[in-house]
């Protein structure tokens, strides 16, 4: 994916540069509100990821206003000290697609960013449908099949599966997916996404040769095709 | 009249005054040359007082004056009403006759009559001729005449006989005019002692007000000078509606106060000590470590020790961010029913993960105005703690119920009429409980029991629980479990919990009450 990161602090826009080359995707930078404006409005990325709070006279949900203006419709991530839910809920209104909070850990920022760029891609159009190596969702009927064989879900657990299934070979974190799947927006104590994945792997996973839920260590889990494994 | 029209007639009336009166009283407002309160209602009282006073003597002055009047207009028409009637059984001769008659008998001398043929030629009276001022018939008319000694004010009327005479009687009205001018002396007087007695009546009502305000004054001086203790005295009269207010806001931000206190005795004492074995553990393998293995170890627990961090300083942000009571604006009606099972469902596959079993009891509840996400997490964490608590093959119950809530202490629900609904959350465990002691400092920031020191977490938990039920004028109740025995009767979604299998730990019971309806919300 082609990224664009528009980050003041050089430390942070550095770790993040890495990171995220290191996963194989190609990223600008731009160290104040005005060049990141000049970049995000002259070039076309994939996923922009945003500081709010940024030097140069433009901060960043003014760059957000300025594309969303323009019919301008980039997934944009900020990513922001600014924690307060209000803020999150400013920054989401002026036209971002996540909000991701300072400290953050590299892995979520990973795939929430990698989450986002797929959406905007054009297979992400009205499915009836998904299809991963040899699981199948008819998202109408709302059934699950793999290798032909029906598999009995409860309703939450069809939705969990529905998240993976749509973000299939990207990472999901706990976070995402107790925003995405339940609307929760707190830090449970108790390990409670991971009881309910190995709950969907039990029925998934277990009676079948080959994994297709894979834990991702310090970060989350991921649904990889059984198809293409090992190559 | 039809009930529409009947409503909307006032409103639009209303609609129409109201900028009117907005724009009067803003322009008053900015232009009112007095800045003192006391001086204003002092003013605005005499004001009214003398206004009134004029108002009633002159109403009383115009009615007697007009009762004077009339009573000689009455005279006189009951008299040619009399002399009109002889005119009309004994003639014209009858007519002279009776006014002659009436003219010696007339000792004050105040009567004025006079016929006159259609000549023009006095036929009998007192007067020798006919004001030319009298035209008509119609109407009673006021003037001068020549009348005895000299010019007197004379009040006359006429009638036209069918013959062609004409006849006019009239009254001395000289008397009139003095009376006028006593009264209008007395009443000068009267207003003199009016605005004498409101200038008097001002100076008090300023003083009352005076020491009403300083009373608050001198409160809210000691209190900015550093003294929080203090608070304005209730004296029973209606200065109490704004003392009661300025003392909650005391009490208030006094409890503010102690929080933003308590939160840095927090942060530097609790927060130290994760900060400090992060750093000890990057140090230490900065120092001592052997191989690049070891250092990767030792950096993800630092990195974990961090994380632990950053979710410490995010709760008590939370927390400060709750009780300063910033976050009103997300409150919606929702319903708790499906809010607590969607919450029992994502923690009962963790329960029955650590082999334990939660039990629901969520009767179908009306709607509550609240923070959704802020209930959800309160009880997510009541739930968590339970989860931590319980020991194995333990029970936890989610139970939830209407109560009817008496007016708090507080005063915060002595608005309303007697009491009030509440919704009672409770989350009862089954593990070791707490002591008394304890319970009543739970929900202190990073307060932890004794025989909780072992667990993970951080004793934020019920401190955020504590917040969000303030946030709602709710609030957080701590008692012993006594698991299985519901002192209510609940509809029953699970199974009954089987006694035989619970350890006998007393078990904690942790309900948060929320009321229906948050006072001052719309």
């Amino acid at each position: 994916m082609r990224l664009l990161i528009v980050e003041d602090d050089p430390t942070v826009r550095n770790f993040i540069l890495k990171g995220l080359r290191e996963s194989g995707h190609v990223a600008d930078e731009a160290a104040n509100g005005k060049d990141g404006l000049f970049l995000a409005v002259s070039e076309a990325y994939d996923v922009i990821i945003l500081d709010r709070m940024l030097p140069g006279g433009i901060d960043g949900l003014n760059i957000l206003e300025t594309l969303r203006a323009q019919d301008n419709h980039t997934p944009v991530l900020v990513l922001s000290a600014l924690a307060d839910v209000d803020e999150r809920v400013a920054g989401l209104k002026a036209g971002s697609d996540d909000y991701v909070t300072k400290p953050f850990a590299f892995s979520e920022l990973l795939a929430r960013v990698e989450a986002l760029g797929r959406r905007s891609s054009p297979e992400n159009a009205p499915r009836t449908n998904i299809e991963v190596g040899t699981l199948s969702l008819d998202l109408l009927a709302r059934e699950v099949r793999r290798d032909g064989k029906r598999i009995l879900v409860q309703p939450r657990e069809f939705r969990l599966l529905e998240f993976l299934a749509r973000h299939a070979g990207q990472v999901v974190t706990r976070t995402m997916l107790l925003e995405k799947v339940w609307d929760y927006h707190f830090d449970p104590q108790t390990n409670v996404i991971d009881v309910h994945v190995s709950r969907l792997r039990q029925k998934v996973d277990k009676p079948f040769e080959r994994p297709l839920i894979h834990t991702v260590r310090n970060a989350g889990y991921i649904l990889r095709s059984d198809l293409d494994e090992g190559s | 009249m039809p009930p529409a029209q009947a409503g909307k007639a006032p409103h639009r009336s209303k609609g129409r005054l109201r900028p009117v009166m907005q724009r009067l009283s803003r322009h008053l407002h900015q232009h009112w040359p007095v800045r003192s309160v006391g001086l204003t209602f002092a003013m605005v009282y005499g004001g009214v007082f003398v206004v009134s006073a004029i108002m009633f003597l002159s109403f009383t002055w115009w009615n007697t004056a007009r009762l004077l009047n009339d009573h000689i207009e009455h005279a006189i028409t009951h008299d040619a009403s009399d002399l009109l009637a002889r005119w009309a059984t004994a003639g014209s001769g009858g007519l002279s006759h009776a006014l002659r008659l009436r003219i010696e008998q007339d000792i004050g001398g105040d009567a004025i009559y006079l016929l006159i043929s259609p000549q023009g030629q006095a036929e009998g009276g007192n007067i020798d001729r006919w004001p030319v001022q009298v035209a008509g018939t119609k109407r009673f008319y006021q003037l001068s005449l020549r009348h005895g000694g000299g010019e007197m004010p004379v009040m006359v009327h006429s009638w036209a006989l069918p013959d062609g005479q004409r006849l006019l009687v009239g009254r001395d009205v000289k008397a009139l005019p003095m009376m006028r001018k006593v009264m209008t002396q007395a009443f000068l007087w009267c207003l003199l002692m009016v605005v004498l007695l409101a200038l008097g009546g001002a100076l008090i009502v300023q003083t009352l007000f005076r020491h009403m305000v300083t009373a608050v004054a001198r409160t809210t001086a000691a209190i900015a000078e550093g003294d929080l203790s203090r608070r304005i005295p209730l004296n029973g009269s209606e200065t109490d509606l704004v003392a009661v207010t300025v003392n909650r806001m005391l009490t208030r931000i006094d409890k503010l106060m102690r929080g933003v206190r308590q939160v840095s005795n927090a942060i530097a004492h609790d927060l130290r000590t994760p900060i400090t074995r992060a750093r000890t553990r990057l140090e230490d393998a900065a120092l001592h470590a052997k191989t690049t293995q070891e250092l990767h170890a030792a950096i993800e627990e630092a990195v974990a020790d961090c994380d632990h961090i950053t979710a410490i300083f995010d709760a008590l942000l939370r927390i400060a961010q709750i009780e300063a009571g910033a976050r009103r604006q997300a409150f919606a009606p929702a319903n708790p029913t499906q809010l607590l099972r969607s919450l029992a469902e994502l923690y009962e596959a963790v329960t029955e993960d650590a082999g334990l079993k939660l039990l629901l009891y969520v009767p179908e509840l009306p709607d509550i105005v609240c923070d959704q996400h802020m209930v959800s997490q309160a009880v997510a964490n009541l739930l968590d703690n339970a989860i931590k608590f319980s020991p194995p093959h333990g029970t936890i119950t989610l139970s939830a119920r209407l109560v009817r809530q008496p007016p708090g202490p507080t005063g915060v629900h002595a608005r309303a009429d007697g009491p009030r609904q509440a919704l009672e959350i409770t989350v009862t465990d089954a593990g070791p409980g707490m002591l008394p002691a304890d319970m009543a400092r739970a929900t202190a920031r990073f307060f932890r029991a004794e025989a909780a020191r072992s667990t993970p977490g951080s004793g934020l938990g019920l401190s955020l629980v504590h917040a969000i039920a303030g946030l709602h004028h709710g609030e957080i109740r701590l008692a012993s479990g006594q698991h299985g025995t519901m002192d209510h009767p609940l509809e029953n979604t699970r199974t009954d919990p089987s006694p035989a299998t619970l350890p006998a730990l007393p078990g904690l019971r942790a309900t948060l009450v929320l009321p229906l309806q948050a006072p001052g919300d719309h």
